[in-house]
């Protein structure tokens, strides 16, 4: 079956108490393991201000799961999260190949600063006192001023 | 040193052509060199994951009305504004970044 990773993220109205939080997060992992799915962490960020008004609230208590399993489950999910109207706002974002991408560019550049320090006859890793420090280097863009319009 | 012989040899080959005044060249290099050279604010500090959660990245390119900041003022490059795109537009679904503001 294809794991694949999700993230959940939904907003509760701010009068939401920590049982009713645990009660609906307890639904959440019902729906989960019932098609075969894990959670793989759970973050509460608490109460939150809302950028804009969602249905008069003005504020709202975030929770973020992060999810493996299938589309189906997230489907699923998806449904019941929209049934349910003590949840005033939720999203799903697949996030398993992003990850990866974001993994590759930064092995790939560690992996070519190392071949580059090398070849330069340096060790492959930046010893600590080494280069310019960041506001030398800051100046150091004027040369280009009149080049880019 | 290469590449001050290469601009002047240039300008020269300009001047043939169009007999253009020796002030003007002047005048056109010092309206650029005022103008900051714009850098990918996510090539520059090496930030690979924009994501969605992190208001505080995002934030800057979400000015006061709350439209997305072009790239042609941020300067950010065509994969990192793509992504920053994608990243904004989650962030507005739950509320962390406004539509608009009036």
């Amino acid at each position: 079956m294809a794991d694949r990773q999700y993230e959940l993220v939904y907003i509760l109205p701010p009068d939401t108490t920590e049982q009713q939080v645990a009660e609906l997060h307890e639904q959440v992992e019902g729906v989960v393991s019932r098609l075969s799915g894990q959670i793989e962490k759970t973050e509460n960020w608490g109460r939150k201000r809302l950028a804009y008004q969602i249905g008069h609230h003005k504020e709202g208590v975030y929770v973020l799961d992060v999810i493996h399993g299938s589309g189906e489950l997230m489907k699923e999910l998806d449904r019941r999260l929209r049934v349910m109207d003590q949840v005033i706002r939720h999203m799903i974002v697949r996030v398993d190949e992003e990850k990866k991408v974001v993994e590759r560019t930064r092995a790939k550049r560690q992996s070519e600063s190392e071949r580059r320090r090398v070849k330069r006859g340096l060790p492959p890793t930046r010893q600590p006192g080494e280069g310019r420090s960041i506001e030398i280097e800051d100046t150091d863009d004027d040369r280009f001023d009149g080049v880019e319009v | 040193m290469a590449f001050g012989q290469g601009r002047s040899s240039g300008g020269r080959g300009r001047g043939r052509g169009g007999d253009k005044k020796p002030g003007d060249k002047e005048k056109g290099q010092r309206r650029t060199l005022f103008r900051r050279r714009k850098v990918c604010k996510f090539c520059a500090d090496k930030i690979d994951d924009i994501n969605y959660k992190d208001v505080k990245l995002i934030g800057p390119f979400v000015p006061e009305r709350g439209k997305i900041l072009p790239r042609r003022i941020s300067g950010t490059c065509a994969m990192h504004q793509r992504k920053l795109q994608t990243a904004i537009k989650r962030a507005r679904q739950i509320a962390l970044i406004p539509y608009v503001t009036d």
